[in-house]
């Protein structure tokens, strides 16, 4: 009886949600402020970059869950299409705005972060680049939901858009890598021989990155909820017309 | 080959509208479905022409015996009325659009541009398009709107001749076909009830 | 099927087909970009590539809301969803026949657009044979668009913020040829990418958007 599949009833989704989710939203803030304060106020300033670097606590952590969330809208979408479960059709259209804002704060930040840097606010980076894309990826998603009024013709066209956009937005990645060879430096967090960053970092980044997946994880159960009540919404208002 | 449905139930937009339609159709017979405006006339034809999916309810008969026709003709403005026929004959893979023609009494208008027919000429036309399918079971949406007194009569002999040849018609409408020969089945009963709140695995939606 | 083709050239050629308004796009955007960055002829020789493949881009974005939006308005679609012909096919001639009245016409002019745009000499090569390989790419994709938007009553807008950012590859890699090719460097692997991804497209995108037809259809 205690399969996964069972929270893709609304009803059983609501339920469980109703004392999960205050969990998570108080874990979401407790985490990412103790990871800000730690990473802001308590560590040491880079020999090199000064304390321009600490915005690495709010860069990667959005960096990260904006790709995490359309890998997430990927596999609802997936689910959608294969086992046409209702909630994950209304969570994938719940993280696309989540994942478009977190998206657009990685981009910011990274802008702040590369003028003093690179001395300049953009530069047409194959990182960069691919950011830009991936956000008008999801612009694109979040049109096309917000195109159509059927829910379940709405769930199934943003579905395979969400699956053709994922090859398109990864063959965009390489195609921009072969563009041009850029200036952003390598993956923060490389576990690959001679670390380039010290503990006195990571802890406090990984606590951030824990942080942002929390509120990921609340801002899209809080959506979908939402999405569930309207639908159900619309439903009643078509019983009673039936009626 | 007889046209046999079963319990069919459908839905528009997410509404369930129909359940527990059964009828078969041997050939040479016509049926005319009946119904007030937004009964499901138009969402149970499709449904059986297979546009969508039934939401319970059991087909018996070979989806390709089924020419469908719908409210919109399917014309090319552009296009003559002999080459909107051949390009619907080329892709029933069928020969010889002469007889449609005649029997639809289009062939002055031959080489006419679509675009310049009356409405109850171009009405004509898309009954003449259900002619060169060749196919045995012709499944019919409001097919008898804006044709005049003369045209009905028309529609009515090529439709007899149809089951004459041993095909089936299907067909909706709310006003009289002349086809007093017709069973007829009043969709008025069969108005789906919405299923109860508390069942069913997505009940928090319906 | 090859009479569906038929039929969908006609109707291009045809009087309000639209045949000839996707070309015209693209020569005033070859006249604009000059008057707008300046006569400067060692300047337009740098843009020259970029502003081919994203004129040819845009041209072919314009004619894409007719592939399906005609047929599902006057009923043709839900026929042709109900003939004995495979929805897959219908999209893959529809797209094909969108490549020949707009693709094909862009790569014959797009010559004389670099004369214009003072292509350097060993890009025309490149030129030529890159838009032959990459607007079928950007005809199936721009089909699957279509395809997605057909139910939509303003679906143009959304159509081209959909298809854009898939044309990003395609585009990436075609410019990458001319602008490699104008400087005589090596451009078999932009090349080969640019044939890839048309190749991939070509072969899977029309079961996406025969899928999705199906659905609005509904």
């Amino acid at each position: 009886m205690s399969s996964l599949w069972e929270y893709a009833n609304p009803l059983k989704f609501m339920r469980t949600t109703d004392w999960l989710l205050p969990i998570v939203a108080v874990a979401a803030v407790v985490v990412t402020t103790t990871g800000l304060i730690w990473g802001f106020f308590f560590t040491p300033d880079d020999f090199r970059q000064g304390s321009t670097v600490k915005i690495v606590f709010l860069h990667v952590p959005a960096a990260l869950m904006a790709i995490n969330a359309w890998l997430m809208m990927l596999v609802a979408s997936l689910v959608w299409l294969i086992r046409r479960h209702h909630v994950s059709a209304l969570a994938a259209r719940a993280a696309a705005p989540v994942g478009a804002v977190m998206t657009v704060i990685g981009l910011i930040t990274g802008a702040v972060w590369g003028q003093p840097m690179w001395g300049t606010w953009w530069a047409w980076d194959p990182r960069l680049t691919s950011f830009l894309i991936l956000f008008l990826f999801y612009l694109g998603y979040i049109a096309m939901w917000s195109a159509i009024d059927d829910p379940d013709t709405g769930a199934d066209l943003t579905a395979v858009l969400c699956l053709v956009g994922s090859v398109f937005a990864v063959l965009s990645r390489y195609a921009a890598n072969f563009w041009n060879q850029g200036l952003h430096q390598g993956a923060s967090l490389s576990v690959a021989p001679g670390t380039r960053m010290d503990w006195a970092y990571k802890a406090p980044l990984y606590t951030c990155m824990v942080g942002f997946g929390l509120i990921f994880l609340a801002l899209v159960l809080t959506g979908t909820r939402t999405e569930i009540r309207a639908r159900r919404m619309k439903a009643l208002a078509a019983r009673e017309r039936m009626a | 080959m007889s046209l046999k449905v079963t319990d069919l139930a459908c839905a528009r937009g997410g509404l369930p509208l129909l359940e527990g339609v059964s009828f078969v159709l041997e050939p040479g017979q016509a049926l005319v479905l009946r119904g007030p405006n937004g009964c499901g006339k138009t969402t149970a034809l499709r449904t059986i022409a297979g546009l969508q999916p039934a939401t319970a309810g059991t087909f018996d008969f070979l989806p390709d015996s089924i020419a469908y026709a719908g409210h919109a003709d399917g014309l090319k403005a552009t296009l003559s009325v002999t080459e909107n026929l051949t390009f619907w004959a080329a892709i029933y893979g069928t020969s010889g659009i002469d007889h449609a023609l005649d029997r639809m009494n289009l062939r002055q208008l031959a080489d006419r541009a679509a675009q310049n027919l009356s409405a109850g000429q171009k009405r004509r036309l898309g009954l003449a398009r259900l002619m060169v399918t060749g196919r045995p079971a012709w499944v019919l949406d409001e097919p008898t709107v804006s044709l005049d007194a003369a045209s009905v009569a028309l529609f009515a002999e090529v439709v007899r001749a149809h089951l004459a040849a041993g095909g089936m018609a299907l067909m909706a409408t709310h006003i009289d076909l002349g086809l007093p020969e017709a069973r007829v089945l009043d969709l008025g009963p069969y108005k789906a009830r919405m299923p109860e709140p508390s069942s069913g695995f997505d009940e928090a939606f319906l | 099927m090859i009479a569906l083709l038929i039929r969908d050239m006609r109707l291009a050629f045809r009087a309000g087909g639209g045949f000839g308004l996707g070309l015209a796009f693209f020569l005033i955007l070859a006249v604009l970009v000059p008057l707008g960055v300046g006569p400067e002829r060692g300047t337009l020789a740098l843009i020259a590539p970029g502003i081919l493949w994203v004129g040819a881009l845009l041209a072919c974005l314009l004619s894409l809301d007719r592939i399906f939006a005609l047929d599902y308005e006057d009923g043709s679609l839900d026929l042709l969803a109900t003939a004995p012909v495979p929805l897959e096919g219908v999209v893959s001639i529809k797209a094909l026949a969108h490549w020949l009245t707009t693709g094909v016409p862009l790569v014959l002019v797009s010559p004389v657009l670099g004369l214009l745009l003072n292509l350097p000499v060993p890009a025309y090569g490149w030129l030529l044979l890159s838009l032959t390989l990459g607007t079928p790419a950007l005809s199936v994709i721009g089909t699957f668009g279509a395809a997605l938007t057909v139910g939509l009553k303003r679906g143009g807008l959304l159509l081209s913020l959909l298809v854009l950012p898939l044309y990003i590859p395609t585009l990436v890699f075609g410019a990458e040829v001319v602008s490699r090719g104008a400087q005589g460097l090596a451009v078999g692997t932009p090349l080969a990418l640019l044939a890839g991804i048309t190749a991939g497209a070509v072969a899977l995108l029309p079961f996406a958007s025969a899928h999705v037809i199906r659905i609005n259809l509904r």
